[in-house]
């Protein structure tokens, strides 16, 4: 229609717009913006928010993974370090236990000792006062008989007897 | 019209060189002017644009399959090239625009070297003006609801740190680059690359074809012609996208310095 009312110089002007070309384009640009709109774009920014939560998601599942490695790597860590302690102190105890009875055992044994020359000594002393005695005895008879033998006198009075013999004794003692 | 533009100005036997007139393309239906060739390929890229990203986006996962993988790498390509290096933090509220303005031009450009199709939508002035009417409108919008009108006029029409007679010169200069190169230049642009490579390639296809049809000596010729039709056709591809990206790259870069509190 409207080529028919234009002149040819101006049909063929190439800058001069179309009414009904004007028109299909605004419709079709604005249909086209709908449906890329609508259908396209936010499909498109889901995959790309997906895509980046995977990637931010994988990065964070590893660093996670890390940490509790770390982490038991450490109780691990801290765990010999106990044992190591703990067997520590056991070896110390048992040595301060060994040496405790040694020196239990070494204490007995010389109280042992101690006691069995205490009572040797007793014995000792004992036989030796006995035998001190028995010979005081004889030496008492002995001396007596020698003595009545060379006095010639019979001493058989008890008193005057032991007398006799406590003063050759003393006097014995005296001239030692 | 072609047929009727020829009877009139009497187009002679010979070789008549492709001019604005191949452009005009007549109606299917005698007197509509909604049936024609560039109407119904803007209505086809619509279509095949929304088939296109509806399937490649209609599983989107997070392992991307092949079909996936293509419309993700042109839309990651016009959101974050285009989108957020250009925007800003805002940038989010414009992908869908910048990706619809991208995948329109490209698609409706590159019909210029589609066999059987051969045919740049955007060398018809209408859809540019469209285009650029839409820009326009969307930067000033941003300006003016960010910073409100009056600051945002001030803005543009007083710059910060030049002495003050100088605002003599500056003032009407930036008005008109707001108002009037920004939105002209978008459009014709867009227009003049298409209209140029194709009327290039025009020329030499056809003048191919009717060197072939004449004496010997010339239809030897002919094929260094359609050659040269070829290598352009390849260099109009490059043409055509890298026309598809400036456009949304200037819609992005205004729309930033509308955000922009400082110009």
């Amino acid at each position: 229609m409207r080529s028919i009312e234009l002149a040819a110089g101006e049909e063929l002007n190439p800058l001069i717009p179309h009414t009904a070309e004007i028109i299909v384009g605004f419709i079709a640009f604005s249909l086209l913006y709908m449906v890329l709109r609508r259908a396209v774009v936010p499909r498109f920014e889901k995959a790309f928010a997906e895509r980046t939560d995977a990637i931010q998601g994988g990065m964070e599942r590893a660093e996670r993974a890390q940490r509790e490695a770390e982490a038991a790597l450490n109780q691990y860590k801290s765990q010999l370090a106990d044992a190591r302690g703990e067997a520590q102190s056991i070896r110390e105890e048992a040595r301060v236990q060994g040496a405790a009875i040694i020196e239990e055992m070494r204490a007995k044994a010389q109280e042992e000792a101690a006691r069995i020359t205490a009572s040797a000594q007793a014995a000792i002393e004992a036989e030796r006062q006995q035998a001190v005695n028995s010979l005081r005895n004889e030496v008492g008879a002995l001396a007596t008989e020698l003595a009545s033998k060379i006095v010639g006198e019979a001493l058989d009075d008890q008193v005057r007897q032991s007398r006799i013999v406590d003063r050759f004794l003393s006097d014995l003692e005296k001239s030692k | 019209m072609l047929v009727s533009y020829a009877a009139e100005v009497g187009k002679e036997e010979g070789f008549n060189p492709p001019d604005a007139g191949d452009f005009n393309l007549p109606p299917f239906i005698e007197g509509n002017e909604f049936a024609t060739k560039p109407i119904l390929l803007v209505f086809l890229s619509v279509i095949l644009i929304s088939v296109f990203f509806i399937l490649s986006s209609r599983k989107a996962a997070v392992v991307p399959s092949k079909l996936q993988f293509a419309g993700e790498s042109i839309y990651g390509f016009v959101r974050n090239d285009l989108g957020r290096e250009v925007i800003g933090h805002e940038f989010m509220r414009f992908v869908p625009y910048l990706f619809t303005l991208f995948t329109f031009i490209l698609v409706n450009n590159i019909f210029g070297i589609v066999p059987l199709l051969q045919f740049p939508t955007m060398s018809r002035i209408s859809f540019p003006y469209v285009l650029a009417a839409f820009t326009f409108f969307i930067f000033h919008y941003v300006g003016i609801r960010k910073q409100g009108f009056f600051k945002y006029m001030k803005e543009i029409m007083f710059l910060p740190g030049i002495p003050k007679p100088a605002y003599i010169l500056i003032t009407p200069l930036e008005l008109a680059t707001y108002f009037l190169v920004r939105p002209m230049t978008l459009s014709l642009r867009l227009f003049a690359n298409m209209f140029a490579g194709h009327l290039l390639l025009l020329v030499f296809i056809l003048g191919g074809e009717h060197l072939l049809q004449g004496v010997i000596g010339l239809k030897l010729v002919s094929p260094f012609s359609f050659a040269i039709g070829i290598a352009l056709t390849f260099f109009e591809f490059m043409v055509q996208c890298l026309q598809a990206y400036i456009f949304t790259l200037l819609t992005a870069l205004y729309i930033a310095g509308a955000l922009a509190e400082e110009h």
